[in-house]
């Protein structure tokens, strides 16, 4: 065990770097998806027929398949359509639409659990649909989705580590390479797994702060009722 | 000479600090029906609950039958298997018909063959009033006939005494009287009874004793007409009195309508 | 070359399937034994295995595959295919645990006290009243982590298994398209999870409890 423990060490400066690419991922994916899963979130629930149906499409179809088969598709199918991306601009695309499928889903439970009832309200008082969303339903809705929204970005982390396929020189690269070097896989990779849940952790602690920041009294999810 | 069913010995429980039962000593005999009033929060449900050893108690001694119970090389479940208990909240079990939740403790409890159980069942059911809705379950039925099932699936297991507790705490005030009115025969057939309640009018017509616990200590105990009419407690006259104003009216109104 | 597509989809899918239908029951199985050590066991094995969930939710599931399979293949000479069949079935049943746990503790405490009113012993009390309630209300949860688990087994890719994914790359590396291969790829993935969601979708409805 304490071979280990100093194996630990000494690979660390290296998992290090790894480790701030797999940060850097994590939070462009993120941000990515926040930009392109909220309108998709609002247009399922508020838009015209075809506008939904695209939104349904696109979010169907990023969360029914695999974000490795997704990284693939964007890195060496799109250059047959013209796009051409570097690695880190491919895994930065997949990531983001990836983990905006799965935002949109939580945006609209948070906005249908807001209500028509918020809405029928606000139109009530003269407000147009736009104004409602903006200025009732959104801020609302944000504030209640921050406890499943947190799931996110934890789980954003842990899919960016597929990304080693496409030699993109994050967390898991680097353990690759070590590994090899070393000829120590299992004793690497359980490093890194443990650099994994270091960051995890630190993550979800600093998820807790933001949503106990954020909390407003008495706007729960019925199920987070406790 | 009466036999004892269920002797309560000194029997004392605290949670967080705080006692809910304090040296608490009470016996039931065969075919009695004892009923327990008090003020809410008082412990009338946890000492329900240390008789048919849900809870253990920090103090004292239970015995059913001749058998101590509060040893510690009990088999609780055997003896969870000859008492009775009916939960304020009905807790039948969804996934099993009405007939289905009678049947399950005698064949996977007793070990019964499936069609003695099935026959068994149905008799309990039918006692109960709900013979044609054995094929139903709990999310189909009425909260009294919810309650009714309960005291049928208690029933099965012919226990030596049934606890009640507060059986229809959570009912809605018409469908009260079905399931007292259950209860009230069981009674006159000679079934040993416990019940905590706030039901006056049931306390009055069907107990043999009434017991007053208050704070966790018993006040006071014995047949409904001394405690009603010749109380030795004043706290005794006090509660009663506030009660039967309150219950008094809900009878007046139950015998108006029917 | 239809013959190549034709093996290419089908061959991959038939793998696919594999991988899944050995991850998927392992975790079930593991994953409720321990959701039920997690509720119902002592201090040490409900805290073994509440580490235990956070350990292997909290790793990313190719990483806790390199290291699963490495063991695994260094104690057992075990081919790819079930090294990694086997190494998802342990990462899924993490997630299963939390599922099943949360079915159990929907179902209440009322229900386990009401089977030991009428004498029922712990066990059977979990196997005769709680377990049938639970198993019924994890069906939706339960079918996000089919869908899951069928997505991930893409990952032994890495491990050289022939299953989808390595197809599409021998197809695109063969035909030079790479963006039908990897779409046609995702298409069949899709298909997949979409079938496996109407089925448990209808398997819910029927195993509904009838309520009015």
């Amino acid at each position: 065990m304490s071979e280990w423990i100093v194996f630990f060490w000494s690979i660390l400066p290296d998992l290090y770097k790894g480790a701030l690419i797999t940060v850097q991922l994590t939070l462009v994916g993120l941000g990515m998806g926040i930009v392109i899963g909220l309108p998709a979130a609002l247009a399922r629930v508020y838009g015209g027929k075809w506008v939904r149906r695209l939104a349904v499409g696109y979010i169907e179809l990023f969360r029914g398949t695999p974000v490795l088969v997704q990284l693939f598709v964007v890195y060496f199918g799109f250059p047959d359509l013209g796009l051409t991306l570097s690695r880190l601009s491919a895994a930065y695309l997949a990531l983001g639409l990836n983990s905006g499928s799965y935002q949109a889903e939580y945006f609209r439970g948070a906005i249908q659990a807001i209500g028509g009832g918020q809405m029928m309200a606000a139109r009530a008082i003269g407000m147009s649909r736009l104004k409602a969303i903006r200025y009732i339903i959104l801020p609302q809705a944000l504030r209640l989705v921050i406890p499943p929204w947190s799931n996110e970005p934890i789980a954003l982390m842990k899919a960016s580590a597929v990304v080693f396929l496409i030699a993109v020189p994050d967390l898991m690269t680097k353990a690759k390479i070590i590994a090899a070097h070393t000829y120590n896989p299992i004793g690497t990779y359980m490093a890194v797994a443990v650099v994994y849940l270091i960051l995890v952790f630190l993550l979800t602690a600093i998820l807790h702060l933001v949503e106990r920041h954020l909390r407003i009294p008495g706007l729960e999810l019925e199920a987070q009722r406790k | 000479m009466t036999k004892t069913i269920v002797k309560v010995e000194d029997l004392s429980k605290q949670y967080g600090g705080q006692d809910v039962l304090k040296g608490i000593s009470l016996t039931v005999n065969e075919g009695e029906t004892v009923v327990i009033i008090g003020p809410s929060g008082t412990g009338k449900s946890t000492l329900l609950r240390c008789i048919n050893l849900l809870t253990k108690a920090d103090r004292g001694r239970i015995w059913l039958d001749d058998q101590e119970i509060t040893t510690p090389d009990v088999d609780e479940d055997e003896v969870r298997s000859h008492i009775g208990m009916v939960f304020q909240d009905f807790l039948l079990f969804n996934h099993l018909t009405a007939l289905g939740n009678v049947m399950v403790g005698l064949t996977k409890v007793l070990g019964m063959p499936r069609d003695e159980a099935e026959s068994k069942a149905m008799e309990e059911l039918a006692r109960v009033g709900l013979g044609d809705n054995a094929e139903q379950y709990p999310g189909q039925l009425s909260g009294g006939q919810k309650q009714r099932v309960a005291i049928a699936r208690a029933l099965a297991m012919d226990p030596r005494v049934i606890l009640f507790d507060e059986p229809t705490s959570a009912l809605d005030p018409e469908l009260i009287g079905e399931v007292l009115e259950v209860m009230g025969k069981l009674a006159h057939e000679g079934m040993t009874m416990l019940v905590v309640t706030h039901e006056m009018g049931f306390a009055r017509e069907v107990a043999d004793r009434i017991v007053f616990i208050e704070k966790g200590v018993v006040v006071e105990d014995g047949p409904p007409n001394d405690l009603f009419c010749r109380p030795r407690v004043e706290r005794t006259r006090e509660f009663l009195w506030k009660l039967t104003e309150l219950y008094g009216k809900h009878e007046e109104e139950q015998a108006d309508s029917d | 070359m239809l013959l190549d597509v034709v093996e290419f989809v089908l061959g991959g899918t038939v793998v696919t399937l594999a991988v899944t239908g050995v991850a998927l029951p392992m975790g079930f199985a593991l994953g409720l034994l321990f959701s039920l050590a997690r509720v119902y066991g002592g201090r040490f094995l409900s805290r073994f295995a509440a580490l235990y969930s956070i350990v292997m939710r909290g790793v990313p599931p190719v990483v806790l595959l390199f290291i699963l399979y490495f063991i695994i293949a260094g104690a057992i000479n075990l081919s790819p295919f079930w090294a990694g069949s086997l190494s998802l079935g342990i990462i899924s049943s993490a997630y299963q645990l939390e599922i099943f746990r949360g079915a159990v503790l929907s179902v209440g405490r009322g229900q386990m006290m009401a089977a030991r009113a009428i004498g029922m012993s712990r066990l059977k009390a979990i196997r005769y009243i709680v377990l049938p309630q639970a198993l019924r209300l994890v069906i939706p949860p339960w079918s996000n982590e089919a869908a899951t688990v069928l997505k991930d087994s893409s990952l032994v890719y890495a491990l050289g298994v022939p299953e989808i994914l390595r197809r599409a790359q021998f197809m695109s590396a063969s035909t030079y398209q790479p963006f039908l291969a990897f779409g046609t790829a995702a298409v069949i993935y899709f298909l997949l999870t979409f079938l496996t969601n109407r089925v448990l979708d209808l398997v819910e409805h029927r195993t509904r409890i009838p309520a009015n």
